[in-house]
C-alpha cells in the first residue's frame, strides 16, 4: 500500500514537473543562484582557509641564545619548549648554519664577508625558532618558558633576545584579523544563504499559489491532505535535483578559469579543490536543493490545505 | 439524506442580506432536486454549504444525520468520498488528461490500477469521451469539459452528486446532454442536486424545484416549473 502510494506520488509529482515546463524551468534557475551563492561561498571559505594556514604558517618566535651558550643547555630548553601542548614545531639552527645562511643571504657583499674573515670567532648564537599551533597562542608559549619552574635560571642566562617581542604587534593584528575575517565570512555566508532561501521560497510558493484552484478541486474530489501534499514535495525535489546538477556544472568552467587565472591571488587552486571535493561538493548542493524545494513546497501547499 | 436547519449564511458582518436566510429543507436519498433562482438568490452558497467549503452563519446541515460542520479534516475528506460535484467553470486540474483527472479522484481513495484502468475508460465511455481520454481539458470542448467533470464526479459511485449550474457555460445541444446523463445517473439511484437558472432545463425534468429568492425559499414544488 505505502510503496503504492510512493510510487503514484513520485509519478504525479513528475508529471507535474514536466508538464509546467516554462515554470519548473524558472524554478530550477531560481534554484540555481541560491545553490550557486552556496556553493561560491564554499569555494571562499576554502581560499580563506587556505589564506589563514598559510599566513598563519608565517607566524613564528625565534629564541636566540648567546654565541657561548652551552649546546646542552640550548638542546635542554628545546625539549622543554617541545612538550608545551601550544607548540607544533621547534627547528634548532645551529651558529655555524646560522652564519652559513648569514653569508649565503649577503653573499655579493664583500664589506660583509670581509668583516667575518676578520673575526676570529663566530658572533652568532644558536637559535630555536618555534611555531604554535594557533598565532594567539604565542604568549602564553613564552609565558611559559619565563615561569621559574620551567627554565632554570641557567637556561635564561644564556638566551640572548627573542624576537617575538618585535613581531608582537603584526602577530597581534594578524590574530585580530583571522579572527575578524572568519566572524565576518560566517555572517556573511548566513545572511547570503538565508536571503537565497526566502527568494527561492518565495518562487515556489508563488507556483504553488498559482495551483491554489487545483489544490481546491483535489479536496473537494476527496484527496487527502497528504495525497494532495506528496506530488507538489516531489515536484520541489526534483527541481532541487536539477538545479543541482546544472550548478555542479557551471562550477566546473568558473572554477576551471579560477585554478588557471587566480591561483597565486587566491592562494589556492580552486580547479583542484573543485576536483578533489566533487563529490563532497554535489552532495552538499543535493542536500540543499532537495530540502530547500521540498520544505518550500510543504510550506506552501500547507496554506492552502486548511483553508 | 441532507437536512438544512434554519440555515443563514452572512459572507461578511457588513453584509445587509445575507446570502441565505433561514432555510430549512430535507432531500431524501434518490431524489432528483432543482434549485432554482436569479443570479445572487443563494443557489450556489447552498451548494458550497452541502460540500463543506462554507460554514453557515447559524443553524446547521446535515448529511445522514451527521452536522457536516463539526467534522474534523479526516471526516470532511470522508464526507466528500461520498459526495460528486459539478461545477460550472468544469474545475478540472488542467495539467493532467481527461483520463487522469478522472483517475486522481479514485487513487484518492487508494483504489488499484488495473481497477482504475477499467473503470475510468467505462466512465469516459458513459460520458462519449472514451477518444478522448489523453487530452488535456484546454483541448476539450465546452460540453467536453462538463462531461468529463461529471465522469469524475461519479467515478466513485457517490451517494450524491451536486451540480451547480452545469449548463450555465454550455450551448443548449451541450446542455440537454448534461441534463441526460444526470438523468440516467439519478435513475441508478444516485441523489442529485442541480441548481440552474435554466427554464428549459427544469422544465423538462419534471422533478422537485425548489426556488429561491434574495436567499430565501420561496417555493418548494414536487414535479414543479420554473416559475418566479
Amino acid at each position: 500500500m505505502f510503496l503504492k502510494k510512493l510510487k503514484r506520488t513520485i509519478r504525479s509529482g513528475t508529471h507535474n514537473f514536466v508538464r509546467s515546463g516554462f515554470t519548473s524551468v524558472s524554478s530550477v534557475l531560481v534554484m540555481v543562484v541560491t545553490l550557486f551563492v552556496i556553493t561560491s561561498l564554499i569555494f571562499v571559505q576554502a581560499a580563506l582557509t587556505s589564506a589563514l594556514a598559510d599566513m598563519k604558517d608565517k607566524v613564528d618566535v625565534t629564541v636566540y641564545f648567546t654565541p657561548h651558550a652551552d649546546t646542552n643547555i640550548i638542546h635542554s630548553v628545546e625539549s622543554i619548549v617541545k612538550k608545551a601542548p601550544e607548540v607544533k614545531s621547534v627547528t634548532y639552527t645551529s651558529s655555524e648554519d646560522a652564519l652559513d645562511a648569514y653569508k649565503q643571504k649577503h653573499i655579493n657583499d664583500n664589506m660583509i664577508l670581509q668583516v667575518f674573515d676578520i673575526l676570529d670567532e663566530n658572533p652568532l648564537g644558536a637559535s630555536l625558532n618555534i611555531k604554535a599551533k594557533d598565532p594567539s597562542q604565542y604568549e602564553s608559549i613564552l609565558n611559559y618558558l619565563k615561569s621559574d619552574s620551567v627554565l632554570s635560571s641557567g637556561m635564561l642566562s644564556v638566551i640572548d633576545s627573542v624576537d617575538y617581542n618585535r613581531n608582537k604587534l603584526v602577530i597581534d593584528r594578524l590574530t585580530n584579523i583571522i579572527d575578524g575575517a572568519q566572524r565576518l565570512g560566517f555572517v556573511l555566508a548566513v545572511i547570503l544563504i538565508f536571503i537565497s532561501i526566502i527568494i527561492t521560497f518565495n518562487t515556489i510558493r508563488l507556483i504553488i499559489y498559482m495551483s491554489r484552484e487545483e489544490i481546491g478541486v483535489m479536496k473537494l474530489v476527496g484527496a487527502g491532505n497528504k495525497f494532495i501534499r506528496g506530488p507538489f514535495m516531489v515536484s520541489g525535489i526534483l527541481v532541487g535535483l536539477f538545479a543541482s546538477i546544472v550548478t555542479i556544472i557551471i562550477f566546473w568552467p568558473v572554477s576551471y578559469w579560477l585554478g588557471h587565472n587566480m591561483t597565486d591571488f587566491l592562494g589556492v587552486d580552486l580547479y583542484a579543490y573543485y576536483k578533489s571535493e566533487f563529490l563532497q561538493l554535489f552532495f552538499i548542493q543535493i542536500v540543499a536543493g532537495v530540502s530547500i524545494g521540498a520544505i518550500s513546497s510543504a510550506l506552501a501547499v500547507h496554506k492552502y490545505l486548511n483553508k | 439524506m441532507i437536512y438544512f436547519d434554519n440555515v443563514t449564511k452572512q459572507y461578511t458582518d457588513t453584509d445587509t442580506e445575507p446570502s441565505l436566510e433561514g432555510v430549512t429543507f430535507s432531500i431524501a436519498p434518490g431524489e432528483f432536486v432543482t434549485i432554482v433562482g436569479h443570479s445572487g438568490a443563494g443557489k450556489t452558497t447552498l451548494a458550497k454549504l452541502i460540500i463543506a467549503e462554507e460554514k453557515p452563519t447559524v443553524g446547521k446541515v446535515s448529511f445522514q444525520s451527521v452536522d457536516i460542520h463539526k467534522l474534523s479534516n479526516s471526516g470532511l475528506t470522508e464526507l466528500r468520498r461520498k459526495i460528486g460535484v459539478v461545477f460550472q467553470d468544469f474545475r478540472l486540474i488542467a495539467n493532467k488528461t481527461s483520463f487522469e483527472n478522472i483517475a486522481f479522484a479514485m487513487e484518492a481513495l487508494g483504489k488499484d490500477d488495473d481497477e482504475i484502468a477499467s473503470d475510468v475508460m467505462h466512465v469516459l465511455s458513459l460520458v462519449n469521451l472514451d477518444n478522448r481520454s489523453l487530452h488535456f481539458p484546454h483541448q476539450l470542448s465546452g460540453g467536453e469539459k462538463q462531461r468529463l467533470a461529471i465522469a469524475r464526479a461519479i467515478i466513485n459511485q457517490p451517494e450524491i452528486i451536486i451540480a451547480d449550474e452545469p449548463t450555465g457555460n454550455l450551448d443548449p445541444i451541450s446542455a440537454g446532454e448534461i441534463v441526460n446523463i444526470l438523468k440516467r445517473i439519478n435513475s441508478l439511484g444516485t441523489t442529485i442536486i442541480l441548481t440552474t437558472h435554466n427554464k428549459t432545463v427544469v422544465d423538462s425534468l419534471g422533478k422537485r424545484v425548489i426556488t429561491l429568492e434574495k436567499g430565501r425559499i420561496i417555493r418548494d414544488d414536487k414535479e414543479g416549473k420554473y416559475v418566479i
